[in-house]
């Protein structure tokens, strides 16, 4: 049996028994963050590692996804589940909006202008009192599931990691995939050969937007509170680029690993070095990034390969 | 043969912020034939083919292909109705190897229906290209790149091909190469409009030529005869 199939045959084991393997509630919580992340890092990946348009904001689409939810579960009746499906409807438009604006500029302006538009999506959170409680958030009852189990959260954010990485796999050997890296490496000369940039661009954020979304009204039934600090800092926009970078910018591992090392081992820290958890992350990042500068998936590329793309024929 | 006229600039102007490039530039590809502008450095010769392909924006002035205007068509429409940019300087994409780099040449759906043939017909074109196949592009020679630049303009089956400066930066002997490269894709039936500032490869080559400066046409006529011609030879050959 070949290497990757057994790999892949001991991953699924792992994770469908995974809440059972852990047992405490603390390291099941640990667990469905990680793959929150996972989520979160693979879709941005699909806009800032496929087509190379590094957005710095969005924590605006995890932010609506989430009041989406909150606000739906909160004013009425219907299921939370409805509010999943309202967070990626809701996040969208915003983000056909805000790319037909942004994907005027370029580069660093385009950077620039995505934390502009998350600063504003969280002012507006923070001053629309009315719909959305502004600084004092929004509480929802627990209903989804009964109790505080926390083993079906895990299953849902489970079906949405794995969903969201199996999409990134199949974009990234579609027409879908080389157009978008096209984009990323020579945008004029994509545009040259033929290649409808902005329409491109504008698939790769609605996609990357929805799947934000949807992780972000998933965080709102699972920790039942949502304010501005919470889902809408710029500390969470950052996060997620941390972790598609130091993972490996634009390959589809990439975040999954970042994901895995960034939130697990911040929580480590968090538990045995207490104030200067902080300091051990930082040290961490930069010593990725001094030897690893392709990110954690092109580390390990070369280690165990040689890096088969680089050799020539 | 040579008779109808597949693109015609009309006094095409272009401009960068305010510094105005091109200043009423009026020309025309026949059918069939190799076009070529000449001139030095800075007389709008990159500008020009990049306005018709529309990575410029055409500020006044009419561009005419295959009797149909396209000079307010974004470029990758443009790209679309036939006409392939192979820019200076390749603009290849160089962390993808050189068939994914040729494959993306093929993105309108008649040079995606083709596109096997085509990238055979590449290959025979340039055998060194099929050797190197799964290399990266930013890893070739010169040369190489401008091969694959070439073949990836190909690829998209152009009734246009433009070429901006193909034999930049090459050694001699590849450049000869490149220049009977062109022939022969002429031969083929593809029009050719060909930059260079190598003038005196590409006047024999070419049926038509253009003399650009300052952002206007100051001298055309028939490429052998302006080789001939004496402000060119004082100008541009030094003699």
């Amino acid at each position: 049996m070949n290497k990757k199939r057994l790999l892949f045959i001991i991953l699924s084991i792992f994770l469908l028994t995974a809440p059972y393997l852990f047992e405490t509630r603390y390291s099941q919580h640990v667990l469905i963050l990680v793959l929150l992340y996972v989520t979160l890092g693979s879709a941005w990946n699909i806009l800032g590692g496929f087509a190379g348009q590094l957005s710095v904001g969005h924590a605006a689409f995890f932010g609506i996804g989430a009041y989406s939810a909150a606000i739906l579960a909160s004013k009425t009746s219907l299921s939370p589940w409805l509010g999943l499906a309202l967070g990626p409807v809701v996040a969208l438009p915003v983000a056909l909006i805000v790319g037909r604006i942004c994907f005027r500029l370029r580069g660093p302006y385009f950077t620039l202008a995505t934390i502009a538009v998350s600063e504003v999506v969280r002012l507006v959170a923070l001053n629309w009192r009315d719909l959305t409680g502004g600084a004092v958030g929004v509480v929802i009852r627990p209903s989804v599931f009964s109790g505080t189990d926390k083993v079906p959260y895990y299953y849902v954010i489970l079906v949405m990691a794995v969903g969201t990485v199996a999409l990134c796999q199949w974009i990234s050997r579609r027409k879908l995939g080389y157009f978008l890296m096209a984009v990323r490496e020579d945008e004029e000369t994509a545009e040259s050969i033929g290649i409808d940039t902005t329409r491109y661009k504008l698939i790769a954020l609605s996609l990357s937007a929805a799947i934000t979304a949807l992780a972000g009204a998933f965080y709102a039934n699972y920790f039942l509170f949502v304010d501005p600090t919470v889902v809408l800092p710029l500390a969470l926009s950052v996060e997620i680029v941390l972790i598609a970078i130091i993972g490996g910018l634009g390959t589809v591992p990439g975040p999954v690993l970042g994901a895995v090392l960034l939130k697990l081992s911040s929580e480590v820290f968090r538990n045995y070095f207490e104030q200067a958890n902080l300091l051990i992350y930082g040290a961490l990042l930069i010593l990725v990034i001094l030897f690893m500068p392709d990110g954690l998936m092109g580390g390990f590329k070369k280690f165990l390969t040689g890096d088969k793309r680089r050799v020539t024929g | 043969m040579k008779e109808k006229t597949l693109l015609e600039l009309r006094d095409v102007t272009a401009r960068y912020g305010d510094v105005q490039v091109l200043w009423g530039v009026s020309l025309a590809v026949r059918e069939g034939e190799i076009a070529t502008i000449v001139g030095a450095n800075g007389a709008g010769k990159t500008t020009t083919l990049k306005t018709i392909s529309s990575a410029v924006a055409c500020a006044s002035g009419q561009i005419i292909f295959d009797g149909e205007h396209i000079e307010k068509l974004p470029s990758h429409k443009v790209a679309a109705r036939g006409i392939a940019h192979v820019p200076e300087g390749r603009r290849l994409f160089p962390m993808m190897t050189v068939r994914e780099n040729l494959e993306l040449g093929a993105i309108s759906p008649a040079a995606r229906r083709h596109h096997s043939d085509t990238i055979d017909e590449v290959f025979s074109l340039f055998p060194k290209l099929k050797e190197r196949e799964r290399q990266l592009a930013g890893t070739l020679s010169g040369g190489e790149q401008q091969m694959v630049a070439i073949g990836r303009g190909l690829m998209a089956r152009p009734r246009l091909l433009m070429l901006d400066e193909p034999s930049l930066g090459l050694a001699p002997i590849i450049v000869r190469e490149m220049f009977d490269i062109i022939r022969r894709l002429n031969r083929d039936g593809i029009t050719v409009m060909l930059v260079e500032q190598n003038v005196q490869q590409s006047l024999k080559l070419a049926d038509r030529a253009y003399v650009l400066e300052n952002g206007r046409v100051v001298l055309e006529g028939a490429g052998r005869e302006l080789l001939d011609d004496e402000r060119v030879r004082a100008a541009y050959l030094g003699a």
